[in-house]
């Protein structure tokens, strides 16, 4: 218990400390000793509670209750008066409409419920606080390089403000690590809104109008979230006497499709967060945001509360109810366009940014199956998506410092200018998308459940999404590997923290791929157990796992021994015997010397990320819109019933 | 069991070389009694790649060497994996990575000609594999297993249940053959545009191992084929393996009558495949089975 | 044992500065008529995966080089034909000022095809003569004879009429068939 509210709070009180502390040496200093802190804390939480199972914590108190209260309040007055001083009146209206909602509910109808845990933890809650202090405090630590050079880029008369981002970093860590073990709603909603209103500072971060004007669309899309959640809290208190999550999902087993109300507009507040489709703006807004944020929004924070709560729903969801209907679809629909708009980007972070929507689609969409195997793959997804895309990022950010470019096409002779940093991204596409990395284990084992579930459109969506995922990932792959001639390293003064970084998350990733099946059999089948009351297959079988983990051993073994090693001759390659002899020019007309250029195919015709956007966003509005739809004509009725 | 599987691997091993150089020196006579030539010799494709052993080392880069190998072994272990019984979206995805390595050694020669390949290779692979996955799906709905060796062991052929599926992958076999008109990407014929597309910067050894994981990869798509006859008995057997050699010869005949499509088409024309045959089938196999 | 690429010789054909009168001929081999598949050749049209090197038309300051760039990225063992006379000897263009003359001025040729334009079966001929040195060119491989005189001795013992003399003749006829 001790060592779980020390994860929620260290990191609050550090973020308050780094934001006093001015100098960069004593950032340094306790940025990495902080998170070496967290981290080994995360570690030990999972140590403690991996073998127990779900764990409650009663740790009532009603002055938590109301300084959370007093806190929110304070915040809704922030959100008013910002959005007043900006002139975005969604902001406001969506903030006057939650907080006075849940305050009235804890005023007149919250204080006769009983709550008897606020707190747990179980095995996912434990694989999502590794994630948060692992990977979250990986990314801080990148920052403090990133950011050096990040200040040196700007204006010379411009106001050092990184004591407030690594304060923001360090505050979105904390609230994670709370929202992932609380199990009264309230108190979920309560971090739900910090980390809404932390990405909200980290986007706008850079103060330029189009930074501001995305941290809006971000805060405001995540407010209306908000107030789904905040609904549904109402719905859950009043109709169900409870707040709680875990008795919510209890009652859910055996009333599926009543409970399936409020768990509809809580997943709907999860698809928000998650950056679905029509909300996926959002997280491309986000990229305005220096890298870093980038990286802590996609792999371990944020937009993973979003899948987290989905995962969380999915035995409810399972129950073959409309709400589960809703949320798969809207998943896959996001995975498969999503994935096509991919294909026409040329900044390698709106690729990145895509790939990530695409991805929590998948994890979305497997929440909504809610079958043992679906939460499986989801779940899987969930750590090989944070592994590999943090890495991605942190990668991309150092391209960008040192190539002066986030472009794709600008990454030519990556291989030769910072092979180092080539190579890791290169094994992070690869964790992304090959067999037998990570993500399509998941992949696989979401496609069986799927065909499993028997939805055909689902189905479709991950035929056609998994085939254009190979194909925006391998020819950016392609870019990285190829080896331009006369392009000399350029990788000297890339800063320790950052390639430290990158190394542990390529060893993380390729470490991950090796042992997935102990995670599995030791992590996710014993969680699945609990929460579904034993397995009902739809687990991939432990002699596909080996031979994954056999192929990759292959592989690793394989680049050991001969990457880069052959003996053979080198020649020049073939230009229509006009190679001047560099590998870069050709003798063309006149014999004047001709420099030729490699371009990706973007296919903006059939891909363009306008019209997959249109399509996909009608498609999800028309099933949130039916789906939430159906769910309050449920309620309607219901309640008309009993009156 | 284990010696049945053991064996079988083996005579994959053995036999997928022999027999993919046999079918490809067919396929050579075939194309060339169609123009009405002689034609080389049926053995022709053997003396090609024990030629392109026997030739200097050369490469454009270091690098080559080592994505090929990569896709050497994965084309195999595919095939390995699929004669064995095993998982049929293990094959598929453990031929996929094959397919990347392939793609990654056009690309890290950075010549103009093989990286055009590449991307070209890129997009057929975009272009069929949602029919590929379809292929794989529609066993799983109506034999309950994406093992081979449980589709093996029904008795009910799902040929006719599949006729959709089966068509389509026929089609889409046209694409992972490289044979007009979808040789996008390279062609074995003199006629394009690309030089030799993907294969440009392969040289003897590497452009030998690369012809030789054609023949292995070949077998086991035929080995598709045979799946949709499969019903444990002898003359399943037959009529599949039958129904295999005659799909490849009628690759051929597709090849040598076709002139070459653009991308456009290839990708269109195999989604909307997927979609029409490929999805509906499925969809009629959840409905009935 | 006679060495596979004897059973396999795939071309790449080049267009020095030919009238296309011989680039017709050399493609005429590829035609139903003469059929040289029988022979398991193939036009590959990519330097690196050939074994004969086809040049038609004379040599000249333009192209010299690309001549030469196509030959050292044909791996060993590999043979060059030229195919009509203005590739032989430079032909009725030997005099004018921009032309260098035979192919033979910028590479090593290992057969000559005289003719204006060279016949369907005269090609033919040649490339199988050239087998003979390819034969010859891969035991010198196996042997691993590294001195580049050394390789032409053993070459020159394999053709049964040594290519200076089919050069000689040709030249002494002055490009007549």
């Amino acid at each position: 218990m001790g060592t779980i509210l020390f994860l929620i709070f260290f990191p609050m009180v550090i973020a308050f400390i780094l934001l006093v502390a001015k100098a960069d040496k004593a950032r340094d200093v306790i940025v990495i000793a902080s998170s070496a802190i967290i981290a080994a804390m995360s570690i030990v939480v999972a140590i403690q509670y991996a073998r127990g199972g779900a764990e409650y914590f009663s740790f009532n108190g009603e002055v938590v209750n109301y300084i959370m209260m007093v806190v929110e309040a304070g915040l809704c007055i922030y959100i008013i008066i910002t959005a007043a001083r900006h002139k975005k009146w969604l902001a406001a209206i969506f903030a006057i409409i939650q907080t006075p909602l849940i305050m009235w509910f804890e005023f007149t109808k919250g204080h006769g419920i009983e709550v008897e845990s606020n707190m747990y933890i179980d095995r996912l809650s434990i694989i999502m606080l590794l994630i948060i202090g692992i990977i979250g405090t990986l990314i801080c630590v990148y920052a403090l390089g990133y950011m050096k050079d990040f200040q040196h880029h700007e204006p010379k008369d411009a106001k050092d403000r990184r004591p407030w981002f690594f304060f923001v970093m360090f505050l979105f860590l904390g609230a994670m690590s709370g929202l992932v073990t609380s199990n009264n709603m309230i108190w979920l909603y309560f971090f739900w809104e910090i980390t809404s209103l932390c990405s909200f500072w980290l986007i706008g971060f850079t103060k330029t109008e189009e930074a501001t004007n995305n941290a809006f669309r971000a805060l405001i899309m995540n407010l209306l979230g908000g107030v789904g959640f905040a609904v549904g809290i109402v719905i859950l208190g009043i109709v169900f006497q409870t707040v709680e999550l875990s008795t919510m999902l209890l009652v859910g087993s055996v009333y599926g499709d009543l409970v399936a109300i409020p768990a509809a507009f809580f997943a709907f507040a999860g698809i928000t967060k998650a950056a679905q489709m029509p909300f996926n703006s959002w997280l491309l807004g986000a990229m305005v945001a220096p890298t870093p944020t980038s990286a802590l929004l996609h792999s371990s924070t944020m937009v993973k509360a979003g899948v987290f709560l989905v995962i969380k729903l999915a035995p409810v969801l399972g129950m073959s109810n409309f709400a589960g209907i809703m949320v798969m679809m809207v998943g896959g629909i996001t995975f498969l366009f999503a994935s096509c708009a991919a294909i026409s980007q040329v900044n390698a972070k709106r690729v990145l940014a895509y790939s990530t929507i695409a991805n929590l689609g998948l994890i979305v969409a497997c929440g909504g199956v809610g079958s043992a195997g679906a939460v499986w793959a989801g779940i899987m997804l969930i750590i090989f998506h944070a592994i590999t895309k943090s890495l991605l990022f942190l990668c991309v950010g150092t391209a960008e410092h040192h190539i002066g470019s986030r472009m794709i096409e600008d990454m030519d002779g990556l291989f030769n200018k910072m092979p180092k940093l080539a190579m890791c991204m290169i094994i992070g596409i690869a964790g992304m998308f090959i067999a037998p990395f990570g993500m399509l284990i998941s992949k696989w084992a979401c496609m069986v459940s799927f065909v499993d579930s028997g939805n055909i459109l689902l189905i479709g969506c991950i035929c056609f999404g998994s085939a254009v995922t190979a194909f925006y990932w391998l020819k950016w792959m392609g870019k990285l590997t190829a080896v331009v001639a006369g392009e000399e390293s350029i990788e000297t003064n890339v800063h320790k923290t950052e390639s430290y970084v990158h190394l542990i998350l390529v060893v993380l990733v390729i470490l991950v791929c090796l042992i997935f099946p102990l995670i599995s059999s030791y992590m996710l089948v014993p969680y699945l157990e609990v929460v579904f009351g034993g397995l009902s297959g739809g687990i991939m079988s432990s002699g596909n796992m080996t031979i994954m983990v056999i192929m990759i051993a292959v592989i690793v073994l394989l680049a050991a021994m001969f990457f880069g090693k052959s003996k053979k001759e080198k020649v020049p390659i073939y230009l229509a015997g006009a190679n001047t002899g560099d590998n870069r020019t050709y003798y063309g007309s006149m014999q004047q010397e001709v420099e030729f250029t490699l371009r990706n195919w973007h296919m903006e015709k059939y891909f363009g990320e306008h019209k997959m956007n249109v399509v996909g966003d009608v498609l999800c509005t028309a099933m949130l819109i039916i789906g939430i739809g159906y769910m309050v004509a449920t309620l309607v009725s219901l309640l008309g019933g009993v009156a | 069991m284990i010696v049945k599987t053991v064996v079988s691997i083996i005579a994959y091993l053995v036999l997928a070389p022999l027999l993919g150089g046999l079918l490809a020196g067919l396929e050579r006579k075939l194309s060339a009694k169609m123009q009405r030539r002689v034609g080389p010799p049926v053995l022709q494709p053997f003396y090609d790649v024990f030629k392109l052993f026997e030739k200097e080392k050369m490469a454009p880069t270091r690098f080559q060497d080592f994505y090929v190998l990569v896709f050497v072994v994965f084309v195999i272990a595919s095939g390995v994996i699929f004669f064995a019984g095993g998982d049929l979206l293990l094959v598929i995805f453990t031929l996929t990575i094959a397919t990347a390595f392939l793609v990654v050694a056009a690309y890290s020669s950075n010549s103009p000609y093989a990286e055009t390949g590449a991307e070209r290779e890129l997009l057929a692979m975009m272009a069929y594999e949602p029919m590929v996955l379809l292929t794989a799906i529609g066993f799983y709905m109506y034999h309950g297993s994406f093992n081979v060796r449980d589709i093996l062991g029904s008795d009910s052929m799902c040929f006719l249940p599949m006729i959709g599926i089966f068509i389509g992958w026929i089609f889409i076999l046209t694409l992972k053959f490289r044979k007009s008109p979808f040789d996008l990407s390279m062609s074995h014929h003199a006629h394009q545009e690309l030089v030799r597309g993907l294969t440009t910067e392969f040289v003897g050894r590497t452009m030998g191992l690369i012809e030789l994981s054609h023949w292995y990869e070949n077998v086991f798509l035929l080995g598709f084929v045979f799946l949709f006859f499969a019903n444990g008995t002898a003359w399943g057997w037959v009529l599949g393996i039958v129904v295999a050699i005659v799909a490849y010869f009628v690759e051929v005949f597709i090849d040598n009558t076709f002139a070459r499509m653009k991308w456009q088409f290839a990708f269109k024309s195999s989604w909307i495949i997927a979609v029409v045959l490929g999805m509906v089938n499925v969809f009629v196999l959840y409905l009935c089975f | 044992m006679s060495a596979y690429v004897t059973k396999s010789p795939w071309v790449v054909h080049y267009d020095g500065s030919s009238c296309n009168g011989c680039d017709i001929e050399v493609l005429a081999c590829l035609t139903p008529m003469y059929d040289v598949e029988r022979f398991g050749i193939i036009n590959c049209g990519n330097p690196k995966h050939a074994d004969v090197f086809l040049v038609t038309g004379s040599v000249n300051e333009q192209n010299k080089g690309i001549v030469k760039q196509i030959y050292e990225q044909m791996p060993e063992p590999k043979v060059v034909v030229a195919i009509g006379i203005c590739a032989c000897s430079g032909g009725i263009f030997k005099d004018c000022y921009n032309v260098l003359g035979g192919v033979d001025q910028v590479i090593p040729v290992d057969a000559y095809v005289p003719g204006c334009a060279a016949r369907p079966e005269a090609i033919i001929d040649a490339v199988v003569k050239g087998l003979g040195v390819l034969q010859a060119k891969r035991e010198a491989m196996l042997n691993k004879v590294e001195k580049v005189e050394e390789v032409e001795e053993v070459v020159e013992d394999a053709v049964e009429e040594p290519a200076e003399e089919v050069a000689e003749e040709v030249k002494s006829e002055g490009g007549e068939e």
